[in-house]
């Protein structure tokens, strides 16, 4: 299934992909009774404060993630993604840990638990991370930084 | 039971982010590159993982408890706070330059684990980075 004037894009992946993602934050909301918010989860497995769920939830909850991926890039045949390199991972994830824990949140929890919910605070956060990453990308484009090999 | 549950909602949670694309910076970046080459494939996982726990919130209220916890811990906070949209922008703005947020960090562990494993350091001591600044053990 293609998007007309969007030859790229891939509506029916992300259609069911997002079907999925809704189902894992369903089971952890009504079988858990919490947000599946990836950052607070992975702060709690790390030892660093984070979400209220139990340890051992939190740390099952983060293995899954790329067992999750695995079975998908095996059902696939494998899968090509081209990553940043060293420096920009690394000034990227030094951003993402401080701001989605300084901002109580990320893409899973305010932009899919807490709009759904809307909460005022999670459309804040997620229109304010999403203009932030637009902006980002627009102002490196322009300078031509090009990041991904 | 509840690591159990925790896990299958783990890996369901990361074959979601991979099927999407949310694995691949390049199509992550291309969905914020909304005044240049842009593709919407983002906007379809959004809107179907809203429209999915939108009914999950319907169901919530009807429900004594959850299944294998005493009771629901929901945010109560309402506040719109200066820590809030700072770090907010902060992580956009790490999200543009590479292209990953925390769940794909982690799923691509198993797609790419060289790179992945960099940005999960990172982001991880950003975290812990944090609870220095604030002075938290």
């Amino acid at each position: 299934m293609t998007l007309a004037g969007f030859p790229d894009a891939a509506p029916l992946d992300g259609l069911i992909g997002g079907t999925l993602i809704g189902l894992a934050a369903t089971i952890v909301l009504v079988g858990l009774g919490r947000i599946a918010g990836v950052s607070g989860i992975a702060a709690k497995a790390a030892g660093l404060g984070g979400s209220g769920m139990d340890r051992a939830s939190a740390w099952a909850f983060i293995i899954g993630l790329p067992l999750g991926a695995l079975a998908i890039a095996i059902l696939r045949g494998g899968l090509e993604p081209s990553f940043a390199g060293p420096v920009p991972l690394i000034i990227a994830g030094l951003l993402v840990g401080f701001g989605t824990r300084l901002g109580s949140g990320c893409t899973s929890g305010h932009g899919v638990c807490g709009i759904s919910r809307l909460s005022g605070r999670s459309i804040v956060a997620t229109i304010t991370f999403m203009a932030a990453g637009i902006a980002t990308v627009a102002v490196m484009n322009a300078g031509g930084w090009e990041v991904l090999s | 039971m509840k690591p159990l549950v925790s896990l299958l909602a783990g890996i369901l949670f990361g074959a979601g982010l991979t099927v999407g694309g949310m694995t691949d910076p390049a199509r992550v970046r291309g969905f914020l590159d909304l005044f240049g080459d842009w593709d919407p494939t983002l906007a379809f996982v959004m809107g179907a993982a809203l429209v999915v726990m939108a009914i999950a919130w319907r169901v919530v209220p009807g429900m004594a408890r959850p299944m294998f916890e005493e009771k629901f811990h929901i945010p109560t906070k309402s506040e719109l706070t200066s820590p809030l949209i700072g770090g907010s922008v902060l992580f956009g703005v790490g999200w543009g330059i590479a292209g990953l947020c925390p769940g794909p960090g982690f799923a691509a562990l198993a797609i790419e684990p060289a790179s992945a494993a960099i940005f999960v350091a990172a982001m991880l001591a950003g975290m812990a980075l944090l609870r220095l600044v604030e002075g938290k053990p």
